[in-house]
């Protein structure tokens, strides 16, 4: 059943163009703004890498270690893109805007600091990623994709909590997505003020916060990791 | 179950399902997902909850039938307080209309959803006294009043679900509808912390622009230990002390919660 699921859920090519999946609007944003770019001093797309290769495979152990591994990618990725922001801030922004973005930031470092901690020795690396398809320049863009990090977050939380089986790791879950889902309500607004965007319906469905498997969010992290990302351990049968 | 028999369960229970999810799709702020996933993505999670909403209530442990009923109480407690205000005329300022229809809205649905899995065990509604026996005398008549009683029932609403998912752990399914309620209960908040000028995260354990008769609604959110590490030394120097407790949002027993609500029963 569940992979009849999976199967309906995305074809095999799709998977292999994740450019076609997720921030299509990043992406063509950012291809009109790539003079922009490349004009530019800031080189925000590439973090340090510890010496690994892309291209390197990072196996997700399975189990509890493996949802926390997972959880741990994504908050890699959501810290290092705020730190980037702030450090190539685009042209006017604005005093709310940095303190929005400072927020997000203490608050994904904090996320990524206790995963690296709680793995300790069972954690993956540090992730060499890209984002080189968000231009950091162009204020649509960094909201956008701050939106959308903070969704899929939001959603893989949702999705992952039922495969933990130790108590304190949902509880510990429990009490960053909703944090996420803060983030995803005030992005919103400042995006769309006085709108219903902040719960929306298509965030919100019949009252609940959509959900998403970690089958399907891995191929959207992947986008933003250099190295292959082998989630194939990780649980998709609620124990 | 297969995916088909969700889709023509879904069908049965809502005519309109398939009309909703063309809207849904069509808006595409949600970008990220594709249409196609949205389609298969939306039964899928409201599967979950219908599989348990077809008499089953008898096959509930007791301990989920009492956190549902817990959770009932206070989605009863919301639904009822965003129903009379948004039939207030004049009480909510145009431009937060559509925020708190929306909320409201979601309020029902939690009450239909939570009422429908637990079937004949579901408790009655309560009778409610949103002046919190006279603390609040003017809750429906001064939007700072309603604005305030509303973000501290979202706050405490998001702290409670939080607090009871650990006892939801053995029935996956209502585990994740719960996880789901929690979220929208999130951006809820947020939302309503927005607009009263406060952050849409908790600071420390700030009573955040509540009166100090609702520091219980904010008490021991400045925790910084998560499973035995203490973040505010790992970070210190790195994060201020404030963003590491907004980092997490912290639960509330259901002692707590029902001291919180308490003044709200008539």
């Amino acid at each position: 059943m569940k992979n009849s699921f999976m199967n309906n859920l995305k074809t095999p090519s799709e998977f292999n163009t994740p450019r076609r999946a997720f921030l299509r609007t990043a992406t063509a944003a950012a291809v009109t703004g790539g003079l922009l770019t490349a004009c530019s001093t800031a080189t925000p797309d590439i973090s340090p890498n510890g010496g690994r290769l892309p291209g390197d495979v990072i196996t997700l152990p399975g189990g509890d270690l493996g949802i926390l591994n997972y959880a741990f990618v994504l908050e890699q990725i959501e810290s290092r893109f705020y730190e980037l922001v702030l450090a190539n801030p685009y042209s006017g922004m604005t005093a709310m805007e940095m303190q929005l973005f400072q927020d997000l930031r203490n608050h994904e470092v904090t996320h990524r600091a206790f995963y690296r901690a709680a793995l300790g020795s069972a954690g993956i690396p540090d992730l060499t990623l890209n984002f080189s398809d968000i231009n950091f320049r162009e204020r649509t863009d960094v909201l956008e994709a701050s939106r959308k990090f903070a969704e899929i977050g939001t959603a893989a939380y949702n999705g992952g909590g039922k495969y933990l089986t130790d108590p304190e790791n949902l509880a510990v879950a429990g009490k960053i997505v909703s944090v996420e889902a803060r983030h995803v309500s005030i992005i919103r607004e400042i995006e769309y003020m006085n709108q219903s965007a902040f719960s929306g319906d298509n965030i919100v469905i019949e009252g609940l916060f959509i959900k998403l498997e970690p089958a399907e969010v891995v191929p959207i992290a992947q986008k933003y990791v250099l190295e292959i990302i082998d989630a194939h351990n990780l649980p998709s049968v609620a124990a | 179950m297969n995916l088909q028999s969700i889709f023509t369960e879904l069908e049965q229970v809502d005519g309109e399902f398939f009309d909703r999810l063309e809207h849904v799709s069509r808006r595409g702020l949600f970008s990220s997902l594709t249409r196609k996933t949205v389609a298969v993505a939306a039964p899928a999670i409201m599967a979950s909850a219908l599989t348990k909403a077809y008499g089953q209530s008898s096959q509930l442990p007791q301990n989920v039938v009492d956190v549902l009923n817990f959770a009932l109480l206070l989605e009863y407690l919301e639904s009822e307080f965003y129903e009379i205000g948004t039939n207030t005329p004049g009480l909510i300022p145009e431009p937060y209309k559509l925020a708190f229809e929306y909320i409201r809205r979601h309020e029902e649905l939690h009450v239909k959803l939570l009422k429908k899995v637990l079937g004949d065990k579901a408790i009655p509604k309560p009778g409610f006294d949103y002046s919190a026996k006279g603390n609040f005398p003017d809750t429906f008549s001064n939007f700072q009043t309603f604005a305030a009683v509303s973000q501290a029932f979202e706050d405490t609403g998001v702290r409670a679900y939080k607090g009871q998912a650990p006892n939801l752990m053995n029935d996956k399914p209502i585990l994740e509808t719960a996880l789901q309620i929690h979220a929208t209960e999130a951006t809820h908040a947020a939302r309503i912390r927005y607009l009263r000028g406060q952050k849409g995260w908790i600071p420390l354990a700030s009573p955040s622009g509540l009166p100090q008769a609702a520091a219980a609604v904010y008490a021991g959110d400045d925790n910084v230990v998560q499973k035995g590490i203490n973040l505010a030394s790992l970070l210190d120097g790195q994060v201020p002390l404030e963003g590491i407790t907004e980092a997490f949002d912290e639960p509330l027993t259901r002692e707590q919660v029902t001291a919180i609500v308490a003044p709200f029963l008539a």
